[in-house]
């Protein structure tokens, strides 16, 4: 029997919370809790990443369930005297809604939390994940006990194929299917392989998963290693997430002085084992097949399908390649039943998905919803919507392969058929919101310099086709673009996208293409009049003083580092162009917005 | 380390149930125990303590424990609120160690509410 305490408190230290200094804040709670002697009465420990980054670090109390935000090692006195001892709500801590607005004290009252479901993110911030038995005490393993004892592998597949479950990686392809394709294939030994190598920017999805419930993607390969009959598994992870790593690791280890991975799983007669092997971090090896090389020791580059991995994968074996959100999902899916997970989300994208949710809005952090959720429930009711009262501008959903849905799309639901149908892709789950301070010509530039720096370079159109587009929206961007840019950016784009080898080079030009579709003008503005509108592109940057709303109150004049205004006691101030280095200092020093 | 078998991983379920219910609020009885200033000076913490050994001792599952502050009678302090799911909170008052456990065996695991240590049952209404 475990030890009883009255009061869990439950620290979050995912990569985010840690980075702004939880673990300072667990060890000063430690010292503190021993030093009043409520040791005996007062449970801490630390989760996986809770998903409110924006918030950290921060920590849930239960069994009252409330969500304590923003600490620092010298609130803990204050904090532990009034909630541990007191017994008061520790108001400081809650959470606003809005400035001045009252404070929501329990975590399921939160917007951002209230409107989540939590499946493949379940036991994210209620379970140590370095602790196998809390993971077991929230139904863990009975997914794995069901398929290895009671149910053969072709039931397995029927069951996956009729939850619906689709590849989260991306591309949305019916996981069941691809489990069926490798079982049918003849060879042996067969693999099943999972795809840790999350390299969109600002996406840490998967990374999230790993630090938090490590099991769960154990359990869904365990699970289809008997799908498909192999006996043996790897993680392809990148090695720049030491912490997913180091608590993988542990897992696996814990699973195996279990008897959960190794000979003979929970006495079924099964074996099956799962090695590590880390990425260097190259975009590319996220493709599956630059995945497979990269793993057999030779450099990530993919090669042409068919044959495809089914058939001849890992060491020309048949293999299977799912991302870690897709595992996550599979061990629930069997203990609970296709029926039930195919009755969250839409009737042809069944289930939810994390989305790392980041950019202008105010609640950034890591989140899962339901498919066919409305963006605008995203970006609103779980996001809080825009900071600093600007107007929302456009959504980019699905990273450096993905595109810019614009603002009066807001209501697109985010499925497997919506987010297409706007030329945007669903991607891992990167969600960047954007306000009017966005360029999109900067943005397009910014995701095309991401993918032509990680080309692999086998392949022509993408190795010359990307960096072609890049100089021409680099050249935009500067004042120097030219009438026929858009079209032969346009041109390129199908180009690329109809011949390059794979995945990379297919999505490459999205981003250019969606802001194009949407954001046409811009384009226009930055050719024609050489004007940015967000007054991001610097080069296009002409700064003047409005006299009618100059106040001649001269705060411009220190503000300016390079002496480049010129301005008299009650006098309009000037901007000297020539000297001018556009560093929009003035621009945002002057409190009347004269300057433009 | 022996190898689980299935029936294994339901035993250790079992016995990690008490933290699982404690987070997920999946409780029969809530004791909250009133803590303010006034409660810890007459021995709140005492009957915290006792409560909690009661509740390790006896390997109960389905109890949670939380404090409160100054519930408004500090004269009647230590005092606890007993809440068994489905029926009126009631409130004792004055209690000791000795009181406290008689009011575990007979209220909290009987279900049977002592009246005799008992201030009221229900609850000042909240708008």
């Amino acid at each position: 029997m475990e030890k009883v305490y009255r009061t869990h408190l439950l620290l979050c230290a995912g990569t985010g919370c840690v980075a702004s200094g939880a673990l300072n804040v667990r060890d000063a709670l430690c010292a503190e809790i021993k030093q009043r002697d409520l040791a005996d009465e007062i449970y801490v420990t630390t989760t996986g990443c809770n998903g409110f980054c924006a918030a950290g670090p921060l920590l849930v109390a239960y069994p009252d369930g409330i969500f304590y935000q923003k600490l620092t090692p010298a609130d803990v006195p204050a904090f532990v005297e009034e909630y541990l001892v007191k017994g008061r709500v520790a108001k400081k801590h809650l959470f606003e809604p809005k400035k001045g607005a009252a404070p929501i004290p329990k975590l399921s009252d939160i917007g951002f939390f209230g409107h989540q479901v939590l499946v493949a993110l379940r036991n994210r911030g209620l379970i140590d994940p370095d602790k196998i038995d809390e993971y077991i005490a929230r139904d863990g393993y009975l997914g794995t006990a069901k398929a290895l004892t009671e149910m053969e592998p072709r039931q397995i597949i029927d069951e996956i194929l009729a939850s619906g479950l689709r590849g989260r990686g991306g591309a949305g392809f019916p996981t069941g299917l691809k489990w069926r394709f490798a079982a049918e294939a003849t060879g042996s030994p067969k693999y099943i392989l999972c795809n840790a190598d999350e390299g969109d920017p600002g996406a840490f999805m998967d990374r999230s998963i790993l630090e938090s419930d490590p099991h769960a993607v154990i359990e869904g390969m365990i699970i289809g290693a008997k799908a498909i009959g192999a006996h043996q598994g790897y993680v392809y992870v990148r090695a720049e997430y030491p912490l997913a790593i180091e608590r993988l690791e542990r897992a696996i280890q814990q699973a195996q002085d279990y008897g959960l991975l190794g000979e003979d799983i929970l006495g079924s007669g099964y074996d099956m084992n799962i090695d590590l092997y880390f990425g260097a971090g190259a975009f590319v090896c996220g493709e599956e097949t630059a995945l497979m090389q990269s793993i057999e020791g030779r450099r990530g580059m993919p090669r042409q399908r068919p044959p495809f991995p089914a058939h001849q994968g890992l060491w020309g074996r048949p293999s299977v390649l799912n991302n870690v959100e897709t595992f996550a999902n599979v061990a629930q899916i069997i203990h609970r039943g296709a029926i039930w997970f195919s009755s969250l989300g839409t009737p042809k994208s069944t289930g939810t998905k994390v989305f790392a949710l980041t950019g202008n809005v105010k609640n950034i952090g890591l989140i899962e919803v339901p498919m066919g959720t409305p963006l605008r429930t995203i970006v609103y009711d779980i996001g809080g919507g825009i900071p600093k009262k600007k107007k929302l501008k456009a959504v980019q959903v699905g990273g450096p392969s993905g595109g810019c849905i614009p603002e009066h799309m807001i209501d697109t639901p985010v499925d497997f058929e919506s987010i297409p149908a706007t030329g945007a892709i669903m991607g891992s789950g990167g969600l960047v919101v954007m306000d009017s301070s966005t360029c999109m010509v900067d943005v397009a530039k910014f995701f095309l310099e991401f993918t032509a720096d990680e080309s692999c370079g086998k392949c022509t159109p993408c190795r010359e086709g990307t960096y072609q587009m890049l100089e021409i929206l680099t050249r935009i961007c500067h004042g120097k673009g030219q009438f026929e840019d858009i079209g032969t950016l346009e041109q390129l784009s199908r180009m690329i996208g109809a011949s390059s080898l794979c995945g990379l080079g297919q999505t490459a030009p999205n981003p250019v293409l969606t802001t194009i579709r949407y954001f046409r003008k811009e384009y226009e503005e930055h050719i024609n009049e050489k004007r940015c509108r967000a007054k991001t592109c610097k080069a296009l940057l002409r700064f003047w003083v409005d006299p009618e709303m100059c106040r001649k109150c001269g705060l411009c004049v220190p503000a300016c580092p390079v002496d480049a205004i010129k301005w008299e006691k009650k006098a309009v101030a000037e901007i000297l162009l020539d000297k001018c280095t556009r560093c929009t200092s003035c621009y945002q020093a002057c409190p009347f917005d004269a300057i433009e | 380390m022996a190898k689980l078998k299935v029936e294994d991983l339901k035993r250790i379920k079992e016995s990690v149930k008490g933290t699982v219910n404690l987070r997920d609020g999946a409780a029969r009885v809530k004791v909250t125990v009133h803590m303010g200033t006034c409660g810890i000076a007459a021995g709140a913490r005492t009957v915290m303590n006792t409560l909690l050994r009661e509740i390790e001792s006896r390997q109960v599952q389905d109890v949670i424990l939380t404090s409160s502050g100054c519930a408004g009678l500090c004269s009647h302090e230590p005092m606890i609120t007993v809440e068994v799911k489905e029926t009126a909170p009631v409130k004792y008052v004055k209690l000791d160690a000795d009181k406290t456990k008689r009011i575990f065996a007979e209220h909290i695991m009987g279900g049977k509410a002592i009246v005799e240590y008992a201030f009221s049952v229900g609850s000042e209404r909240t708008r």
